[in-house]
């Protein structure tokens, strides 16, 4: 990958009980991915407050991905992942709004069984990430600030 | 009363409905004439900048800045205020958050300029004519302040004591914020004052019950029942994700809260909590339907922060490249 040398920190809240062990798996199994995946672990998806999302990107995330169990039913907690798609949809609304590419952020879901889905989200995310270049929220507004 | 309280007040970037706040004190005002010297007041009495340049440093006991910094001269003066008060104030929701002018972070310079001068319909500027910051006169050079991108906060442009939010502030807390400061018994530098540590909802009569959202409405699409929650009634309403201490004043005459107290404590993101909020009572078993309900709410920055955009956690849009 070229764009200067660039390599993407992208920011993964994972559920604890489906994307995050297949995530695990997909390690331990030496599945080919990009390092680029920052994981932080949540209990549940449902879990994952915006506030976790913004903050990533003002803090310099490149790309943010959120990831859980499989509406319906899937849910270690029954019914965590409702409230991760009733709330996603805004925040891909609000991050339209903040001129934040929508490529730049991905949620949806992965059960535990389904590791090489994980490697290959990992792997088509980053590249899409890549290929938008830094999002440098920070420097970004102080550089053409005047 | 030899020492009077020296008070300064000023206005920045504001409607100027927070020096009618002030105004709202009514019979009290006298009281607070009583009580204190105002040395300067720009919406009220004839002081110039240069009376202000001429004080000693620290001179003023306290200012109230309303207003957010917007162009270079708001920012010039938070800096000359701060320098010549002991207490400097970040008064009503444009000073504490960036308030109604903290949405023009959704836009910038450019973008704000050609629709105020160039595309807006009652505009009649054949020549396209923008602003400039220095203009040659027969009589000299003229000058006007530099309009900045974005809009800040004073918090972010100065160090400042106190918070007290509102959109304006309610007159009964502004006049508890004066007694506390007349009595010398003042909270620890960087409290929100002027209002409680509860959200409004602590303070609204709505009855609330579960909620289960189908559809959102605005304000004019549905007559409101006066008992029930308006979140309920699937109203947007800011109250959960707003800090208390207007006596939710709004609420009670069957209007949303529109979030002008700010957050609650230990909210670091309003427009996050509200979101968050409104995302949980809406009532979809699948994504396709989630997606339809949210769907349908227009503008989630302009309603979820609608006076707190500049001190979000983002701040504003992405800016385009550089001009």
């Amino acid at each position: 990958m070229s764009n200067n040398g660039f390599e993407p920190r992208i920011i993964g809240f994972l559920c604890n009980w489906c994307t995050y062990s297949a995530a695990d798996t997909a390690g331990v199994s030496r599945m080919e991915q990009p390092p680029n995946v920052d994981i932080i672990r949540v209990m549940c998806s449902g879990r994952v407050d915006p506030v976790f999302i913004l903050k990533a990107f003002a803090e310099g995330a490149d790309g943010v991905i959120v990831s859980g169990c499989h509406p319906p039913g899937d849910c270690h907690y029954d019914s965590g992942n409702y409230k991760t798609f009733r709330r996603m949809p805004l925040v891909e609304a609000l991050l339209a709004q903040y001129g934040i590419e929508k490529e730049r952020f991905h949620w949806g879901w992965i059960s535990g069984a389904e590791a090489p889905e994980w490697a290959k989200l990992v792997r088509e995310f980053t590249a899409q990430v890549h290929a938008l270049g830094p999002l440098d929220w920070k420097r970004e507004l102080e550089s053409k600030e005047d | 009363m030899a020492d009077k309280l020296k008070l300064g007040l000023y206005w920045a970037a504001s409607c100027g409905g927070c020096d009618i706040a002030i105004l709202e004190l009514r019979e009290k005002i006298l009281d607070l004439d009583a009580a204190a010297d105002i040395l300067f007041w720009p919406v009220a009495m004839d002081f110039k900048y240069k009376d202000v340049e001429a004080m000693p440093d620290g001179h003023i006991d306290v200012c109230l800045f309303n207003g957010a910094i917007r162009t270079a001269e708001n920012e010039e003066m938070a800096h000359l205020l701060r320098q010549k008060s002991q207490v400097l104030v970040a008064f009503g929701s444009c000073a504490h958050e960036g308030c109604i002018p903290g949405l023009g972070n959704l836009f910038d310079r450019k973008s704000i300029f050609e629709r105020v001068y160039l595309t807006s319909p009652s505009v009649d500027n054949p020549d396209g004519v923008l602003p400039q910051t220095s203009y040659q006169m027969p009589e000299g050079e003229v000058d006007i302040p530099y309009f900045y991108n974005t809009v800040k906060t004073l918090g972010q442009v100065e160090d400042v004591d106190y918070f007290v939010p509102g959109c304006p502030p309610q007159a009964p807390q502004i006049w508890a914020v004066i007694e506390a400061i007349l009595g010398g018994n003042l909270p620890p530098k960087g409290s929100v004052v002027g209002a409680t540590d509860k959200t409004v909802c602590d303070e609204c009569e709505h009855k609330r019950e579960e909620k289960c959202i189908k559809k959102f409405y605005r304000p004019h699409e549905i007559i409101p029942d006066s008992e029930a929650c308006l979140f309920d009634q699937g109203i947007i309403c800011a109250g959960p994700a707003t800090r208390g201490g207007c006596g939710a004043l709004c609420p009670s005459v069957d209007m949303p809260c529109r979030g002008c107290y700010g957050p609650p404590p230990n909210v670091i993101d309003q427009g996050a909590a509200l979101l968050s909020a409104v995302a949980s009572v809406v009532d979809a078993d699948t994504e396709e339907e989630a997606a339809r309900i949210v769907g349908e709410i227009v503008d989630p920055v302009g309603t979820f922060y609608r006076f707190g955009l500049p001190a979000s956690l983002l701040h504003r849009r992405k800016l385009e490249e550089a001009e």
